[in-house]
This record gives C-alpha cells, structure tokens and sequence, in this order.
C-alpha cells in the first residue's frame, strides 16, 4: 500500500505567499482571542479548590448551591462533571477564607443531606502556589526555545533555528489562541502538552531541512525553491504517516483518557494538525526569505582551489 | 552488508531479557498488606517481632500469603482485604503504642523476581489514591523566633558577667542592646561578640543613650532556615507516623516548603489537623505576685494565657526553654506515687537551662504554653519541687493517663521550629484511582493496536518489524521505569502513549526511506544499508529537540509534570535504541543472509 505516489514535485513555494498569509491571519485570529477573551487559567494557576463528588443518584445541582450559600459560598461554581451523578464544585481563591480546610467544610456540609456522597478527588492550590507555577511555565518555554534555536544553529545554521523556531512559536500561539477562543480550561497538563508540542513539531521542520542540506549536495545546479520543494514532497509520505500515527495515539487518549487527559490530548492535536502546515508551509518560505543558499552549507569550490600553491 | 555480528545479537537478546525480567512484577498485581513498624527510633524491626506478628496472626487463625522483614519493618500480606482489616485490628490491638500499624500494597511478585531487585512501577497518588500536600514554611517567624531567643540569651549573658544594661529589646530583625555608659558598652559588646558569632554588631548613640545593635549575619540567616525546614522535615514524620501511613513521602521542595504525600489516606480531615498544627513550645515561670484580670492589660513584662479549663494565668515574657530542646516526651506513670506523668527528654543545651532555671525558681510554678497559629495555651503549669539536671523532667499532678498520653504527644510533636501553612491539597479518591489506571491502560493498548494495524497494512514485513521493534520501545521503557522505581501518575501514561505515537516516526523514516532508494533502483539489500545509514541523522536530529522540551519540563515542572517528563526522555532514549538497533537486528536476521535478494516485503 502506498499513499503518496508523486512524480513530480509539488511547487510549494510558489504558493510561499498564500501560505505564509494564511498562518498570518490565523495567527492574527489566535492573538486577538488570547487578548479579548484571555486564557481560562484553572485552578492549577488561579488558586482556589475544586471539589469532585460522585452521587449514588442524579445529583440535584440547585438543592447543592443552596447547601453551599448556608456556609457561605454563594457563588461558587456547581457543574456536572461528565455524567449526571458527578458534581465539580469550584471556589475561587479569593472567596476562600478557610484555605485547605474548605473542602472538609463544604464535604460534611453536603453529607448531611446525602450520606451516600463520594469524595472523588478535591484539588486546593493557594494563590502563591500558582504564581510559581506561571513563572516556572514561562522559563520553560523560554528555555525550550532558546535550546531549540542553538541545537539548530550548531546542526545547521542560524536561518534555520530562527524559521523553525518562528513556525513552532506559531503553533504555540494557535494553540492558545483555540483555547482561548473555546474557553477551554488551560491547566498544568495543558501546558505540558504546549512543551511537548513545540519540541515534538521542531522535529517536523528538522526532517524536512535535513533533506534541504542534502538536496544542497546532491541537486548542485538547482534553484533554491526547487530545491525546498523536492525536499518537501519526498518527506511528505513520512510526514502524513508520522503524524497519522501520533495522532492515532493521541486520539486515544482524546476519546478514552477521561476528563484529565482530554484537553491534554486536545493541545497535541491541534499542535500536530498546525505543525504539519506550519513546517512545511511557514518554516520553509521563512527560510526562503532569510536567503538560505547553497554556500551555507557547502564552501565553495574556489576556495579551496585558491589555497592551492 | 546487512549482517550483524553474533555478539551484537546476543547483546540485544540479552538487553531483552532483561527488560523481559524488570517489566514482568507489573504484570502480578498488588495485594492487600499491613505494615508494622516502630514508633520511636529507639525500637527496631527485628526477627522477635517478625515472630510476635506471626504467633499473634496464627492464635487468631489468619494466614498470611507471606510474612516478612524488610529495612525496619514487618510486612503481613494477605489474599483479600477482608483478613487484612481484620489483622490490623487485632495487630493494634496486641502490639500497643510502641508501633505502628498501617495498611498497605505489596506486589505479589515472586520471590525470584523480588531477589533480583525486580519490582513494579511504583503507582503515584492519582493512580492509587491518597492526599498531596505542599506546605509552605514561615522563615520569618523561624527567625523571629531565634531574635527572641537571643534576646534572651543575651540578658543573662550580661547579668552573668555583672554587666549593668538598661534593656534589650528586638525591633524587626535588629535587637538593641542598651547600657548606660559607654564604659560598660564596651565591656558588653566584647562579651556578646564573643559568645554570639553569628551576629555583626555595630555601636550607636541616641540622645545620651549608649546602645549596639546586633543583627544576624547572612550566613547565619540562611543557616537557621536550613535547620528550621530540616526540623520541620523530622516532626513532621513524627507526626504522620502517628498517622499510621505505609509508604508516606516527606521531602523538601525548593528553599522553604514541604512535600507530603499520604498513599491511601482518605481521612483528609484528620491528616490536615495533624500535618497543620502549627504548635511551637516554650516553658516560662508563672507571675505569682499579681492576679489576671479578665479584659484588662497584662502588668508589664508579663503575658496572659489560658489553660486547658480556661482559667486565665499570667506568664513572664521571659523564655526558659523552646521547644526545640525537648528530644523526646513519654506518658508513663511515676514510680513513687504511681500518678500519671509525662517524662521529657531534653538536649544538652536545655538541660542546662532549665538546671539553672529550675535551681532559681525551686517552688514556684512553671507554664508550658503551646502556641498554635499566633494563640497560646497553658498545656500544663507544675510546680517545681527541686532543681531538675540531667535532662530528664516528669510532669505530674491532676492528670489521667489518656491526658498523659495527649500531652506527651503535643509536647514531642508540637516541636515545630516554625509555623507553616497547607498551600496545595490533591486528593485522589480510591475509585478515581482506579479509574485513572483503566483509562490510561486502555488509551496505550487501542492506541498501539491501531498504530500496529495501520504500519503492517502500510508496510508488510517491515511493518510487522516496525511494530515488534515498538513493542520493545515499551517494554524497554516499562522496565527502565521499574528499575529506577520512577512513580508512574496519570501524566506519564499518557506520556508513555505519547512516546509510543513519537517512536513510530523513526521506523516511518527508515521504513520511506528504504521504498525511495529501492524507487531508485538500487538492489533491496544496497536500498536497505542505504535507508537506515541515511534515516538515522534525522532520526538523531528529530529526537534531540523533544528531549531539550523534556528537560527543561523536568527542570520547571511539579510533581505530576515531572513525572510526564521523565518518562517523555526515557522513552527517547529506549526508542532510538529499538527503532534503530533491535529493528536492524531483524532485518538482518531475516534478509541479511540472503545473497541474492530479489524482493523485500515493503509494500
């Protein structure tokens, strides 16, 4: 079996100008919502304490609220969680004057009424907990950035760290921008999802530039976008069944991971989808645009000629 | 050109087995246990008490599966949870205070498996089940508290040497030091710097007023906040052994907070009031010579406190003793009068003052004040009947034991050496637990299949070898896992998926690879040597960007996402080893021979 049997390359570098100004608005979409609409930081990041309850029957969300406002948490957040009988319960942080006793409180309160209840899972994270977790989040992504760049720098050249790193921070960013335009709830898994996406899709751009360096050697009278373009349609094949695989995987975790993995699997797909477009369709013209040439790679002949007595 | 040599299979056959060996005690499952151990570090796990708990299992006809010594303690295991519960029981009951009896998982790996070292992943809280706590340590009180105890030391420093001062006093991190004439300044500041090192002193006038101040000097700060957290580290163990929890955590995290993770516990209630009693100690002389006076301001150098029944008492602010001196408390029973008693051990320095306290204060009252969050209570005010050395203190007088008993416990657990706070709670609730595990297990194992359907389709033979090749990856991994006994949490499941689904791509690019140079065509044995010689610089070059995304989140993450990121770099690592290697190694085993090769399997 075999998907992708092309014969000639496809120019995707001809179409370079759609391409980039498609991810342009995208990109510009993404901003835009993160800006308005902002990120649904969860209580990982916030502070605050989420309570998970199970029922033995359907449980009665308005009798719930009304149990909470007798001790004083009038607005906390009651929703079910997945099936009927599940109840997520969440005070933010600063309506929390008990601290990590308030799940106790809230707990005892509600099996006065329903002795059966099961405490499933209860998460209390103080406000000073959640700072550190942003600025560590923030170094991490600076840090995986930085060594992405020098990692590319020292195996190929600056132009190519700088497009790659430009077409995965694009990713990052669209990522974002989807969570924030769904309201998703952006938690610490979330962000680790974010890491491991731009790591994971760095390695996107790295397949096809290794076959641009060779294609540099072997294609020596070629055009650059010829060059790029037969670099990209030979690792096409790879590239679809790579990532159809990953995302076989990934999908997994989507569908049967529960609640604590889906959003987690939900960044990685959308990471996937957009570093396959951004790889081949971003990082490419970028390095187009930075003037890669031949003599990036190879010395030119002449000199060493000149060396000669 | 496609042929190993024989020891670079034996190498792979016996990296395989390996891996065979450390992944199989996964596969046994746990069984319920109990877990006995000493309260007290002087008691020991020995061969006596592993024979105690059999003789008692066997009286009540229980039978243990297993019954074992292991490090310092005794382990019971049992084939439900119904005989489990019912030997904790009766364990608790037979054994008395002196240990600790908890309930507990134990693999039910074979004893082979168990003598090689060989145990399972060790199941982190969202997996199991269990309370997290993150606890912050107050640095500032930890200092505040040791000014004032200098303070303190300072005063009889200078009455000990006849030094006339007119008053010491702490204002935020400075202590002001005042004399009357800068005669005896001198001869004070030469004292004090000499007995107290860890303060920089410094000389200053205030309208006729001849003072020094002294303030810590860095290294000294720091070195007080090292041993406050190292103290808090110790009574916190102290008191989560009360708490009677098999495998608990403790762990420092960062400069100034806690890491304390209860296995099991679902009584989160009692586990707060215990881990957060933010009690410290301190021993004072009572004020004899006036009465407390509800609402009214306490006469000056005094403090008003009540006792256990309430009634208000007056205490000297001065401080005799801090909690921190007191090694050891035991209820027990006094020999003469057979009262009930609580014996307090003290360290050498305590010792000393509280000989000398005690020796100036023969029959008057002493306090013992615990102060939880801010507020003090008298927990016991005994006269002294006459000057205590040695260390050794008992208290009696208007107390039964079960008082005996819960004073002895605030008194040795109550040994904070500064207060701190619960900043983060997870509780993961049992069912949850197991859920966790299902969906984790069950995402990998659909996930593989599909991945291992679509690469045999797509690629015949070589699929068939790329996904053995995969199968190794995670067979690898789970035994690398095992043997560094890494906690496996929810996170690195779906890390070890992940993996999987990222380990693929190297076989993918071989697999391309090989199909292009064949397209070429060159002949399937030269296309083979050429696909993988070619694919592996990629391969090398597409695996070192998600490895430096995995350590940086190893350096930046917590708990959950740490664990995600050591199994994100392991499973790097094991792939690269089986996508290039081990599926190398079949290839050759089975077209490396043929000489004339006219056709491979690659779809």
């Amino acid at each position: 079996m075999e998907f992708f049997r092309i014969k000639k390359d496809i120019p995707f570098m001809s179409y370079g100008r759609y391409t980039t100004s498609i991810s342009l608005v995208t990109f510009l979409f993404a901003v835009f919502f993160l800006a308005t609409r902002g990120l649904n930081f969860g209580v990982d990041f916030t502070g605050g304490t989420v309570i998970e309850l199970h029922y033995q029957q359907s449980a009665d969300i308005p009798k719930i609220r009304a149990q909470l406002a007798t001790i004083n948490l009038p607005d906390a957040l009651v929703q079910n969680f997945g099936s009927s009988h599940d109840v997520l319960i969440q005070v933010p942080a600063k309506q929390n004057i008990a601290g990590a006793k308030l799940s106790e409180q809230v707990v005892d309160t509600l099996r006065k009424q329903d002795p059966g209840l099961e405490k499933r899972r209860v998460e209390f994270v103080g406000s000073q907990v959640g700072k550190d977790l942003i600025d560590n989040g923030e170094l991490a992504l600076i840090l995986v950035s930085l060594g992405i760049v020098g990692y590319l720098w020292l195996r190929f050249e600056w132009k190519f760290g700088l497009s790659a790193i430009i077409a995965n921070l694009h990713d990052v960013v669209i990522i974002l921008g989807f969570f924030a335009f769904f309201q998703w709830e952006f938690s610490l898994s979330v962000l680790a999802a974010v890491l491991a996406v731009l790591g994971y899709s760095v390695n996107e751009s790295v397949v096809v530039f290794d076959r641009i360096r060779e294609n540099f050697r072997t294609m020596r009278k070629a055009e650059v976008s010829v060059i790029i373009d037969n670099a990209i349609t030979r690792t096409m094949s790879r590239t679809i069944i790579t990532h159809g695989c990953t995302q076989m995987m990934v999908g997994a975790m989507l569908f049967l991971g529960g609640e604590t993995l889906h959003y987690f699997a939900m960044a990685l797909t959308i990471g996937i989808l957009f570093s396959i477009y951004s790889s081949v369709l971003v990082a490419s013209p970028l390095l187009m645009l930075l003037g890669v040439s031949r003599e990036d790679f190879i010395k030119p002949e002449k000199n060493a000629a000149e060396v000669l007595p | 050109m496609n042929q190993y040599p024989l020891w670079k299979y034996l190498l792979i056959l016996a990296i395989l087995v390996v891996g065979m060996i450390y992944t199989l005690p996964n596969f046994y499952g746990e069984s319920p246990a109990v877990q006995v151990s000493p309260m007290h570090a002087g008691l020991k796990a020995d061969n006596a008490l592993l024979v105690r708990v059999e003789s008692i299992l066997k009286a009540a006809s229980l039978s243990p599966e297993l019954t074992e010594l292991d490090g310092n303690s005794v382990k019971a295991r049992f084939t439900d949870t119904d005989s489990q519960m019912k030997a904790k029981d009766l364990l608790v009951a037979q054994l008395g205070d002196d240990y600790v009896v908890a309930l507990n998982l134990l693999p039910r790996s074979p004893q082979w498996l168990a003598s090689l070292n060989a145990l399972p992943m060790y199941l982190g809280l969202d997996l199991r089940g269990g309370v997290h706590f993150l606890l912050q340590v107050d640095m500032k009180a930890a200092l505040d508290k040791s000014l004032d105890a200098t303070a303190s030391d300072i005063r009889s420093a200078l009455r000990e040497q006849n030094i006339a001062y007119s008053g010491v006093s702490r204002d935020g991190d400075v202590l002001s030091v005042k004399f009357r004439d800068a005669d005896s300044r001198s001869k004070g500041e030469a004292e004090i710097s000499q007995r107290f090192t860890d303060y920089a002193l410094n000389d200053k006038e205030e309208g006729g007023v001849f003072l020094f101040q002294a303030t810590l000097k860095p290294e000294a700060v720091h070195r007080i906040q090292e041993s406050a957290v190292q103290q808090n580290l110790v009574t916190l163990r102290n008191r989560v052994n009360e708490l009677g929890v098999a495998e608990p955590v403790i762990q420092q995290q960062g400069p100034d907070r806690v890491v304390v993770q209860l296995p099991g516990v679902q009584d989160t209630a009692r586990a707060k009031d215990i881990l957060g009693r933010t009690a410290t100690l301190e021993v004072r002389m009572v004020d004899e010579a006036n009465q407390a006076v509800a609402g009214a301001q306490p006469p000056f150098g005094d403090d008003v406190f009540r006792d256990r029944s309430g009634k208000l008492m007056l205490v000297k602010k001065q401080v005799i003793l801090t909690g921190d001196r007191i090694n050891d408390a035991q209820p027990g029973f006094d020999s003469r009068t057979n009262e009930a008693a609580v014996h307090i051990n003290l360290d050498g320095v305590g010792a000393r003052q509280f000989k000398d306290a005690t020796r100036e204060n023969v029959g008057k009252r002493m306090a013992i004040i615990l102060f939880e969050k801010g507020k003090g209570e008298i927990v016991t005010a005994p006269v002294i009947r006459e000057e205590i050395g040695g260390g050794r203190v008992q208290i009696t007088g208007s107390m039964d034991a079960m008082e005996a008993q819960n004073t002895a416990l605030l008194l040795r657990a109550g040994a904070l050496a500064a207060p701190m706070e619960i900043i983060e709670e997870r509780t993961v609730g049992p069912s949850l637990g197991a859920e966790n595990i299902t969906r984790g297990f069950d995402s990998t194992k659909i996930g593989f299949i599909m991945v291992a359907i679509f690469m045999i389709a797509y690629y015949l033979m070589f699929g068939v070898i790329s996904v053995l090749s995969l199968g190794a990856n995670l067979l690898l991994l789970i035994a690398l896992l095992s043997m560094l006994q890494a906690t496996l949490t929810l996170p690195g499941m779906a890390g070890i998926a992940l993996t999987l689904g990222m380990a693929i791509d190297a076989n993918v690019l071989i697999n391309e690879r090989i199909r292009e140079e064949l397209r070429n065509g060159i002949t399937p044995q030269a296309a083979i040597h050429a696909g993988y010689d070619r694919a592996f610089g990629t391969i090398l070059d597409s695996n070192v960007t998600p490895f430096i995304a995995g350590i940086a989140l190893f350096m930046f993450g917590s708990g959950p996402i740490k664990g995600f990121a050591v199994v994100l770099c392991l499973g790097i690592m094991t792939s690269m080893f089986s996508a290039v290697l081990i599926s190398r190694a079949m290839v050759n085993l089975i077209y490396g021979r043929k000489a004339r090769l006219a056709k491979v399997a690659i779809g």
